[in-house]
């Protein structure tokens, strides 16, 4: 009978949490007073969660009435444990947001908070960057650092096959990847057994090819029918056929171990990876190089000659908090100040990400990442992650279909229906 | 005293009449006493715990519902009917049946064969106990990171292989949809044939040493020996590790989640992965409770016909009959 303690035992925990929250209504909390405001983030590393644990403290040395209890969580947590957080009438104030379709469909518990009148005085700076935090113009949470993805490259591997500078065109890249290979190296490393890294493929693919319109107007209505879509999974197709990537990619994990796409570039044993502005810190771990960030270079992803997409929007997103209904005056107003200059500063001296506030674009700390962060700047149009900007059962069945596409199966026309479907409710 | 006891057959034995001391009806209600205050904690803690939860997916897997807010869609079957027709569930239940039955037509015999080895008095037989064993001990997810790393071109069983020249046998272990579901097998062989050997060296010790010296006084062969003395007595144990397994296989999980995530192109998604995938990750719970129902009723079906029809007569008397 071990069948039936196994399932049980998680099944029983999802029940109670979910019997729970059927008994009782929550407190209120919106008047004045003091509060203690739960806090779910997803730095469970240092140095961020100690900066947090500071930052919290520095906030009530100035705001006596607000207290935190913090509990940092692992990305995966955060998957299982909301939903059923926002089914109990007990859920964090304050919890990682990744915005986007996922806050769409956690919206639905009736649980956010709207905080679109408290955080009018200082949500400014953030120009377009808070935009993947609103649902239908109202402000459900912040950003309080954004990411981009973009190639990263080994300058060494590169002056070794002869690429005299970074590809700023599709041509180019093809270039070099002939250059490379005739020099027997591997030139682009991709993480397919983790699926999210050919989405990157993918989604830029998509945002060379199709106008801004397009783009939204897809987000908008879930549905990739625009025929510059499957014109974008043609290029892929192109692009795969030239076969930049290491032996046995799609088995490859993006970030664990040595032998990850992110451990190979940091151990030079590829040239490329097309991946997030986080990168540094993770071939960092994976190598024993002291010297990694000098070899390293970004460019962003090159441009695609016929498409309509501008060739300076850049596909990323970000992390950032939303606020539960029942203390979201206090926590919209620590989320100002999270997003305020001061803070904004620290964060971005820890090179975790890209601040939003502009002003603490100097405190990066590589060139590398002041690079990143103009360029995002500077883009005409930030694309979220299509699995992010989609519900989240859509997304994950488009990544599903792009990771199938670069396994061999499927053909663009798979990857537009599979976004179709899924919202149909298909399985 | 009759309206108690009227309801139930008398079939106790007489063996058991002459009880010590009591009447009969204070002792009945004694041992009502008793079985309430042993069996209550237990009881309540299963209703709560498996029946319930239970009860509570077979409900959520009749909703269309993403986790958030109240259950409004009453979608009937559709889920089941979803579940079934698409290829890749079909495909994952597929993936679990072949790797039971390697795992019945491959592990077992391998588990006999190095229990049967172990058993013998041979040097370093602890030692070697041991390093059977000791794959078992460790996590399964640390199990899956560490052959996940080993595996990965040009990694170390590559080296290996290619050391001791066999460079041509070299393949794309996790990234090649042919091979990726054999890789997994290993893998899983790799870990729990220690179990396996432990269970069954625990069942050679149960077997009398007189037996095997009469048979061999009768001019039985070491071969015969095993094959008409020790295996047979052997069968009880073999047949709940084979029940264990089984059951082990349907639900494979971990190992798979972390080393290939059911890729590539779902060559080696399982039952549970899916139910995650689709669950957890695509945040559509009315569907992943309807896969983790059908999940449950394959085992559960599994586990009532095999205890029906293999393990009844080892579990005769113990389960069959009442024990009052």
């Amino acid at each position: 009978m071990r069948s039936v303690h196994k399932l049980s035992v998680a099944l029983a925990a999802a029940a109670t949490l979910v019997l729970a929250a059927c008994s009782g209504s929550g407190g209120d909390a919106s008047a004045n007073g003091p509060v203690t405001l739960t806090w779910w983030h997803n730095r469970t590393t240092e140095p961020m969660k100690s900066l947090w644990q500071q930052i919290a403290d520095d906030f009530h040395k100035s705001h006596p009435d607000v207290s935190f209890t913090i509990e940092p969580l692992q990305n995966e947590q955060f998957q299982t444990k909301m939903p059923l957080a926002l089914q109990g009438n007990t859920p964090p104030d304050i919890f990682q947001q990744w915005g986007g379709g996922s806050l769409k469909s956690q919206l639905t518990s009736g649980k956010l908070g709207d905080i679109t009148q408290a955080s009018s005085s200082w949500i400014g700076p953030l120009g377009q960057s808070a935009k993947g935090w609103q649902v239908d113009g109202k402000q459900y949470g912040v950003p309080y650092q954004m990411h981009a993805v973009g190639f990263w490259y080994r300058k060494d591997l590169f002056a070794t096959a002869g690429v005299t500078s970074p590809p700023s065109t599709l041509d180019e890249l093809n270039a070099a990847v002939a250059k490379l290979k005739a020099a027997k190296l591997v030139p682009i490393a991709v993480g397919g057994k983790d699926r999210w890294p050919d989405a990157f493929y993918y989604n830029y693919f998509a945002i060379r090819q199709c106008s801004v319109d397009a783009l939204k107007k897809a987000v908008e209505k879930t549905e990739l029918s625009d025929p510059c879509f499957t014109k974008a999974g043609e290029n892929l197709k192109t692009f795969l056929d030239t076969k930049p990537f290491q032996d046995g990619f799609v088995g490859t994990p993006a970030q664990q171990g040595a032998g990850s796409s992110a451990g190979m570039l940091a151990n030079g044993q590829a040239a490329m990876e097309l991946q997030g502005d986080w990168n540094p810190d993770v071939m960092q771990a994976l190598s024993e190089d002291k010297n990694l960030d000098s070899k390293i270079g970004w460019f962003p992803f090159p441009s695609v000659p016929g498409g309509q997409g501008d060739p300076n929007a850049v596909l990323g997103g970000g992390d950032g908090f939303s606020c539960t209904s029942r203390a979201a005056k206090a926590c919209a107003d620590f989320l100002g100040y999270l997003v305020g200059e001061e803070v904004q500063k620290k964060l971005a001296a820890t090179g975790s990400g890209l601040p939003v506030h502009p002003a603490a674009v100097a405190s990066l700390k590589t060139e590398t990442h002041k690079q990143i962060a103009e360029y995002t700047a500077k883009a005409p149009h930030l694309q979220f992650y299509l699995d992010i900007a989609f519900p989240t059962n859509v997304g994950q069945a488009l990544n599903d279909a792009i990771a199938n596409f670069f396994a061999g199966q499927g053909g663009p026309d798979t990857i537009v229906q599979s976004v179709t479907k899924a919202a149909a409710g298909n399985k | 005293m009759s309206t108690a006891t009227s309801a139930r057959p008398l079939t106790a034995p007489s063996s058991h009449a002459p009880r010590a001391g009591g009447t009969p009806r204070r002792s009945r209600t004694r041992t009502r006493l008793e079985l309430a205050l042993l069996l209550a904690p237990g009881l309540v803690l299963f209703v709560g715990f498996v029946l319930v939860p239970i009860g509570v997916a077979a409900f959520y897997s009749l909703y269309s519902w993403n986790g958030f807010g109240p259950l409004t869609e009453f979608v009937g079957l559709d889920n089941y009917v979803d579940a079934f027709s698409g290829e890749v569930f079909r495909g994952a239940i597929g993936h679990n049946l072949i790797i039971a039955t390697l795992t019945v037509v491959v592990q077992l015999p391998l588990s006999i064969g190095l229990a049967l080895l172990l058993n013998r008095r041979l040097r370093g037989r602890t030692f070697l106990r041991m390093v059977v064993f000791a794959p078992y001990v460790l996590s399964e997810a640390v199990t899956a990171v560490i052959w996940l790393l080993m595996l990965q071109p040009g990694g170390f069983v590559d080296q290996v292989l290619r050391g001791a020249g066999l460079g041509w046998a070299v393949q794309q272990w996790l990234a090649d949809p042919k091979i990726v579901l054999y890789t997994l097998f290993v893998v899983i062989t790799w870990k729990y044939i220690g179990f396996g050997v432990i269970l069954l060296l625990a069942g050679l010790q149960g077997i009398p040493a007189e037996l095997r010296e009469a048979a061999a006084l009768d001019g039985a062969s070491s071969w015969q020996v095993t094959r008409h003395v020790v295996l047979p007595l052997l069968g009880p144990t073999i047949r709940v590790w084979i029940f264990l397994a089984v059951i082990g296989s349907l639900q494979l999980f971990d190992l798979v989640w972390i080393m290939t995530l059911g890729g590539p192109a779902n060559a080696s998604t399982t039952m549970a992965t899916y139910l995650i995938d689709h669950g957890f990750k695509r945040y559509e719970f009315g569907f992943g409770s309807a896969v983790a129902v059908i999940l449950f009723i394959i085992c559960f079906t599994f586990a009532l016909l095999y205890q029906r029809f293999a393990l009844r007569r080892d579990t005769d008397g113990a389960l069959t009959r009442a024990v009052n």
